[in-house]
């Protein structure tokens, strides 16, 4: 085992190269690349035996990922945002394949406008594909989490491609103390991919996704990969705990940050979840009673857990970094429908939205979330869903307005 | 916890710097955060990068807000709105400047109350993206203002961090963190651990509800034609190229459309012009003159020149 300062990026590579990956199709794209630069890199001094293939577009790589997971390799790719997106008929496809391999998502906020930084509508974007989701916070998650994925997908009572996520800049280009385990602690706990019945093999031809008509055959199809998903909660919680075993880092489907006498919680999911911790510190040390609550699996939703949490808590803050147009948050929405008609006393939830494109969130601002929500759990009435956004932060839009010549006549007429 | 803020041009080794520091605060048992934050992703454009170290696990992330430390390895940047140099600068943070000018003179022109230190800038070197070890020496006074980091651990940090590159990058890089580390040594320590903000009392974010506008001003979109025109990218230059008239062949088609900003006039008479305001210095047209008519000169000194005129 060796300590060191890491990128998440670097730390994919790490994971991939520690998994023993044999395949990886690649495509460009900020804020990913050097995940795939690394390992090419490895390649080259031949480090690791895989083979590295850039296809022309997200499309083909997340075609030929499933392509080649489906005849018995391990499979790695990895990209980012309009990437994602560009191969999101595939995502769909290749997860009915039923076959097993791990794609890292590097969250980018989604055009239009253009940007580079982080939000999470892009795997969100993914999110009823079929695909599992693990969400990372750190640089080290990042490592452990690729590991996990593969024995998580892989499994026989699961079979489907994970997306291990994390986000862009934040992690991706932040170097941060990472373990990297030794080779030999994660053979044991990641041997060799069994593809079991799911082969190419020249002398055995095999039909891979073929097509059905009629709902009963379809239906069949797709409610089974809804129940594999759903079989992964539970194996989710055995794989990390072997890999507790073998790594001594514990990985839970949610992390639960000094929430046990809480009475108020935080609940957010990414690399910004780290800011609430420190907020929790310091609301502690003002006297709140407060935790946090972080999913890092979102698919399988880790619904019961999540109720478990939130069970007796008085008010819970979520925070979304994301934006559903014309509903809201959509982690919001999920918590929601989980504590519906299903826990005795809900506690109140409070919608926030924040760190669209990166936006930063202030120390300031998790204390006033709390404020306003300790206030709404005293109302009785949870307010409106609020957007991070202050006063200063439009003047600057206006400022760009104003160089943009906008319709500057109207702007200056109606503003 | 530290929190260090490096500033500089693409080229300059500000990612470099923010590596170097961390890797030796990693050394001395610290636990550390580093990255860089690219714009333009473009030599000379502005790029900063921060480091964040502590003894215990550093939760907090991204933009520093108020730091410690804020160095800045090229002080054409101080007046750059994109690069952010002045960012959250309080009363306790230490400023420290690669500059031409004194310490004095940069408090008179900001008006500011913290300790500025400088860092000398050779006043012999044209262009200052020629300055690529300028990085390791910022990387090296920060060491030593922070007061935990022993000069045999920054070069440790350095071996580590640059390994693979030719001994004499290495060594011209360690040579100029000691430097770096040695010009500051009146100031061991300096530096303090700022603290985050009470829970207790802390000022309100103010935060205000977004007001719906109309879909022909919300939509992100330049309506008017021309408006990049008032974008003066020109600032980003850090060369200036020069036409020089009594040697340019008014082949105007070859400087005029290899332009890749469209900068390029051309008059009545076929001369080709400038236009500075929108040239970013890129150098394209010097490259390409076929009667090496177009020279390039250094940008402050172009600058002086035009002042004294």
């Amino acid at each position: 085992m060796s300590r060191k300062l890491l990128t998440g990026n670097g730390a994919a590579a790490w994971g991939a190269r520690l998994a023993g990956i044999d395949y990886i199709p690649a495509f460009p794209i900020t804020p990913q690349t050097e995940i795939i630069e690394t390992l090419e890199h490895w390649i080259g001094g031949g480090q690791i035996p895989a083979r590295l293939v850039t296809l022309e577009s997200e499309h083909s790589m997340i075609t030929a990922a499933g392509a080649a997971a489906a005849t018995g390799v391990r499979v790695f790719s990895a990209t980012s945002s309009q990437g994602l997106l560009y191969g999101m008929e595939m995502l769909y496809a290749v997860a009915g394949w039923r076959a097993p391999f791990v794609l890292v998502n590097v969250s980018r906020g989604l055009s239009a406008p253009i940007t580079l930084e982080p939000d999470h509508n892009d795997v969100l974007a993914a999110r009823d594909s079929g695909f599992l989701q693990l969400h990372c916070a750190t640089c080290q998650e990042v490592l452990d989490s690729v590991l996990i994925a593969y024995r998580l997908g892989e499994d026989l009572r699961v079979r489907l491609p994970v997306i291990v996520n994390q986000d862009g800049f934040y992690l991706s280009f932040t170097r941060e103390p990472v373990e990297i385990p030794d080779q030999q602690a994660i053979e044991a706990f990641l041997p060799p991919y069994d593809p079991e019945n799911m082969q190419f093999r020249a002398s055995a031809p095999v039909s891979q996704a073929v097509a059905v008509l009629g709902g009963g055959p379809y239906s069949y199809f797709r409610y089974e990969t809804h129940l594999a998903s759903l079989q992964a909660l539970a194996v989710y919680d055995e794989v990390a705990s072997e890999f507790e075993k073998a790594s001594g880092r514990a990985n839970p489907a949610i992390e639960c940050y000094r929430t046990d006498d809480a009475e108020y919680l935080f609940v957010m999911m990414g690399a910004f979840a780290t800011k609430a911790r420190q907020a929790v510190n310091q609301l502690r040390e003002a006297g709140w009673r407060i935790g946090l609550v972080r999913p890092r699996l979102f698919r399988p939703f880790p619904e019961e857990k999540l109720r478990r949490a939130l069970a007796g808590k008085k008010g819970v803050i979520v925070i979304d970094q994301n934006i559903s147009f014309g509903r809201g948050g959509v982690l919001h929405t999920e918590l929601a429908s989980a504590i519906l008609g299903k826990s005795e006393k809900p506690p109140l939830l409070v919608s926030f939205i924040g760190g669209l494109g990166g936006r930063d969130i202030s120390a300031e601002e998790f204390y006033e979330m709390a404020r306003v929500t300790k206030e709404a759990v005293v109302d009785g009435k949870a307010p409106e869903p609020r957007l991070l956004y202050t006063e200063t932060e439009l003047r600057e839009v206006r400022k760009l307005q104003g160089i943009a010549c906008v319709e500057r006549q109207a702007l200056e007429n109606e503003l | 916890m530290y929190r260090i803020r490096f500033h500089g041009r693409g080229g300059q080794g500000m990612k470099t710097a923010s590596r170097l520091l961390g890797a030796a605060f990693f050394l001395e048992g610290f636990a550390v955060q580093d990255a860089p934050r690219y714009g333009a992703e473009r030599r000379g454009a502005p790029i900063f990068a921060y480091v964040r170290a502590g003894k215990s696990p550093i939760f907090e992330r991204g933009i520093i807000l108020h730091p410690d430390l804020v160095i800045v390895a090229d002080d054409s940047l101080v007046p750059v709105p994109a690069a952010g140099v002045m960012a959250g600068l309080t009363d306790r943070t230490v400023l420290l400047i690669s500059t031409t000018e004194t310490a004095d003179e940069w408090r008179r022109r900001l008006h500011i109350h913290s300790a500025i230190l400088t860092l000398p800038a050779p006043r012999e070197v044209e262009d200052r993206l020629e300055l690529r070890y300028v990085g390791a020496e910022c990387a090296g006074a920060a060491a030593c203002l922070t007061g935990h980091i022993s000069k045999k651990k920054l070069e440790r940090a350095i071996l580590g961090e640059l390994e693979g590159k030719p001994q004499k990058i290495i060594h011209r890089n360690i040579e100029m963190a000691s430097e770096g580390y040695d010009r500051m040594a009146d100031h061991k320590g300096l530096v303090q651990e700022g603290t985050l903000p009470s829970a207790k009392a802390y000022t309100p974010p103010a935060w205000i509800e977004m007001p719906f506008e109309a879909a022909r001003i919300s939509s992100p979109t330049i309506h008017a034609g021309l408006t990049s025109i008032k974008v003066r990218t020109g600032l980003w230059r850090t060369m200036r190229p020069v036409i020089d008239h009594r040697h340019c062949r008014k082949c105007w088609w070859v400087c005029s459309s290899s332009c890749p900003d469209g900068a390029i006039s051309v008059n009545e008479e076929g001369a080709p012009g400038i236009d500075y305001d929108h040239c970013k210095g890129c150098l394209t047209c010097v490259s390409v003159c076929p009667s090496h008519a177009i020279k390039a000169i250094p940008e402050h000194q172009a600058a002086a020149a035009e002042e004294e005129s």
